[in-house]
């Protein structure tokens, strides 16, 4: 009688299934949706139409602009929290990483209806500064995402290599400038793919902020509101596209143990 | 020592403590010459690299000042000191290029680029590595890398050259080769060289001048020569070369009682000092059996090349000869030893040592004796798999037939007894001091082994005692 066995990569199975029903079949119908019209005719039309509407690509470029500012503000505040975190010697390092990632483990929603009640005690109305509330708002919800991998790649540095450019010269700024900070750059790059593309979408911080203002996630999510999945589909097939260019633009930089580490927490 | 206008830097009695209480270098002292190559030497964790970092500037000491050509720079920063230093794992910088690695200094230093690409070509020619300008680090090789680190501290003419153990990544080959490479280019460009390695041979080969240090404190400061011929004390012995070392007494002017034998030697120290007596291996002269101070039976016989390396055991004594001429286990055999060729030296640390063998159980025995310790407890990280073969912690076979277990135990942790069956060994005091608070004891055994013990009770000469040692008390050694 053949016994059953199972090789060890038998154990790939339960997720192939699950890529495949969940990540592979739903691109597809995507695809479907974004190339036809209501009739299930192939058409370009939802394509042409996103670049020809004005409303649309003022989204695009309002998003931009969120993500852009929302990512600086993050790498700024981010940077030298992870160059002091990862210099630090304190054996209560640990500890203190843990404080800049414990948010994430707080209800998103308990956190952003807690930041949308102190921006309204400082603001009064909030409608006042959509677009302060919303970089405001995702950079609080993001900021962990930056400061990970900056970090991970920090505390990686081979202190020795500092510790050389000064012994050939270089004062403490000289030394981070041309040593520390360039090879940082995986995590910045890491940091920056973390945060830029979330904040192009993610439209539910905006909404629980009571914010009007209208991110590409808000003009996907309307579409599909109002049932229109052809042109819904084709906005979020853009935005797929946006994020594969720039994914392979810095895939080279992108350090993957700095990537391992964000993923993880995501 | 040389006129003081002649030492480029000084260090004087530079301490270093570390933040967890750890002290790293106690008290070194150690003048350089203009000029010289000086190898701090020493096992891992003795404060060489502590002591070379303070040089450098990335540690400041806690105590003590470092003067260069007389100016102190105790507290400079390291990119003020024109000091350059040659890192273990080379620490190039890995997003730069090579010509760029090298330029680094200079324009540190705001040289034209001009200036800076001439000599960065002429410290490329002294390195051999013409033409390797635009190649990135991760392309080159181990050896080649290590010459560009030294061309990268090199091109910034520095006063002192700093390297720290900058051949150890290197396989045998290429190390040698760049051994003598260092070596003529310290000698082509006059500059002084402070090295550090762990490697006595390096060590002995290329320097002017070796410290030899331990546990933070400096055992010797002497020429090669100097210190391979007389070493100072028993550490320097074990480090430097091989050696056989023993304890001993002194048993009259010029006589010296080792290795269960009573020796000529040349150092005249009191009657009754214990000391500790340093042969060489290759000082050991094989005689007939009764033309020899002491006499033996071959153990083991190992082909060199060059010499046989036999190891005779006399009592409980073992004594490694080097000799041209063979000889075959089981001989019986004569030594003697040229008094010039006897070391002695005070004992400063009464540390007993004998040698244990491991029996079919895996015990340790010595003397006819079981010590109760199994060899997996004593021997870090081993392991016996079920057919009975042993491991020890990188998962290489230990081999309990050619394997020994140097034991040593302190004065103060053996205790006396008049029963002696007690004892692990037994044997007659054969001398006493009164050490102010305790006596100190020399056992001789029958064997002809000599036993140091520290005792507060008054025992008389010539008594029979058994010495019993606790094995929580005893540290082990593996000698393969």
């Amino acid at each position: 009688m053949k016994t059953l066995r199972f090789s060890r990569k038998d154990l790939g199975i339960p997720y192939i299934l699950f890529l495949i029903i969940f990540v592979v079949l739903p691109l597809l119908v995507l695809f479907y949706y974004a190339f036809t019209n209501g009739q299930g005719q192939p058409t370009l039309s939802n394509l042409t139409g996103f670049f020809t509407d004005p409303n649309t690509l003022g989204t695009l470029c309002y998003s931009f602009a969120i993500a852009f500012v929302t990512t600086c503000v993050c790498l700024l505040l981010a940077y030298p929290t992870a160059y002091v975190l990862a210099q630090s010697e304190l054996k209560e390092k640990s500890v203190l990483v843990m404080l800049f990632v414990m948010p994430m483990w707080i209800n998103f929603s308990l956190r952003i209806t807690a930041l949308k009640e102190i921006l309204t005690l400082i603001e009064g109305n909030l409608a006042m500064h959509p677009f302060l509330n919303a970089v405001v708002g995702m950079t609080y919800d993001f900021l962990p995402f930056m400061i990970l991998p900056i970090y991970t790649t920090l505390s990686r540095l081979d202190r020795s290599l500092i510790e050389a450019a000064q012994d050939l010269g270089a004062g403490d700024f000289a030394a981070f400038w041309h040593i520390t900070l360039p090879l940082s750059v995986p995590g910045i790059v890491s940091g920056v793919s973390m945060v830029f593309l979330p904040a192009m979408t993610n439209y539910v911080v905006l909404d629980m902020l009571y914010n009007s203002t209208y991110i590409m996630g808000s003009l996907i999510g309307s579409y599909f509101a109002s049932y229109n999945w052809h042109g819904g589909s084709m906005i979020a097939l853009i935005l797929l596209a946006i994020i594969c260019v720039f994914t392979l633009l810095t895939r080279g930089m992108e350090e993957e143990d700095a990537q391992a580490v964000g993923g993880a927490l995501l | 020592m040389e006129a003081n206008t002649d030492t480029i830097i000084e260090l004087s009695h530079v301490t270093k403590v570390f933040e967890n209480n750890f002290k790293a270098v106690d008290d070194f002292n150690l003048k350089v010459r203009k000029g010289e190559f000086v190898t701090f030497l020493g096992p891992s964790g003795c404060g060489k690299t502590t002591t070379l970092r303070m040089i450098a500037g990335f540690d400041i000491p806690t105590e003590g000042r470092i003067l260069l050509n007389g100016k102190d720079i105790t507290a400079m920063p390291p990119y003020e000191r024109p000091i350059n230093t040659v890192f273990q794992r080379y620490a190039l910088f890995p997003h730069m290029s090579i010509y760029d690695n090298i330029a680094f200094g200079l324009r540190q230093k705001k040289m034209s680029e001009e200036m800076i690409s001439r000599k960065v070509r002429r410290v490329l020619d002294l390195v051999d590595l013409e033409g390797f300008e635009n190649r990135s680090v991760p392309t080159l090789s181990g050896g080649q890398q290590q010459r560009i680190a030294i061309a990268r501290a090199l091109v910034n003419e520095p006063q002192i050259l700093l390297l720290d153990e900058p051949l150890g990544a290197l396989d045998l080959k290429m190390r040698k080769e760049m051994q003598l490479e260092l070596k003529a280019m310290h000698q082509e460009l006059g500059i002084t060289f402070i090295y550090v390695t762990h490697d006595q041979e390096e060590a002995l080969t290329m320097s002017d001048r070796i410290v030899v240090m331990s546990e933070g404190r400096t055992q010797q400061i002497g020429t090669p020569e100097d210190i391979y011929n007389e070493p100072r004390n028993a550490f320097v012995a074990d480090f430097i070369g091989e050696s056989n070392i023993f304890n001993g007494i002194m048993t009259g002017r010029l006589k010296a009682r080792f290795c269960g034998g009573e020796f000529d030697c040349v150092d005249d120290i009191a009657e009754g000092t214990h000391i500790t007596a340093v042969v060489r291996p290759e000082d050991v002269e094989l005689t007939a059996p009764e033309a020899g101070t002491i006499r033996g039976v071959v153990t083991s016989v190992i082909f060199k090349g060059m010499h046989y390396e036999i190891t005779v055991e006399s009592g409980k004594n073992e004594m490694v000869v080097r000799s041209v001429h063979s000889a075959r286990p089981g001989d019986q055999v004569g030594m003697r030893v040229e008094p010039d060729n006897i070391h002695v030296m005070i004992a400063e640390d009464h540390t007993n040592y004998f040698m244990a063998e491991i029996n079919d159980d895996f015990r340790l025995a010595w003397n006819g004796r079981v010590i109760d310790t199994s060899v997996t407890r004593i021997i870090p990280g081993s392991r016996r798999l079920e057919d009975g073969t042993l491991l020890d912690g990188a998962g290489e076979v230990i081999d309990p037939r050619k394997t020994r277990i140097q034991i040593s135990i302190q004065p103060q942790d053996i205790l006396m007894t008049d029963k002696v069956e007690e004892g692990l060994v037994d044997g007659h005091i054969s001398n006493l001091i009164y050490k102010g608070d305790h006596y100190s004891y020399v056992i001789h055994t029958d064997a002809g082994h000599d036993f140091i013990v520290d005792d507060e009770y008054l025992w008389n000469m010539d008594d029979h005692v058994g010495l019993i040692m606790p094995v929580e008390k005893m540290s082990f050694a593996l000698k393969r």
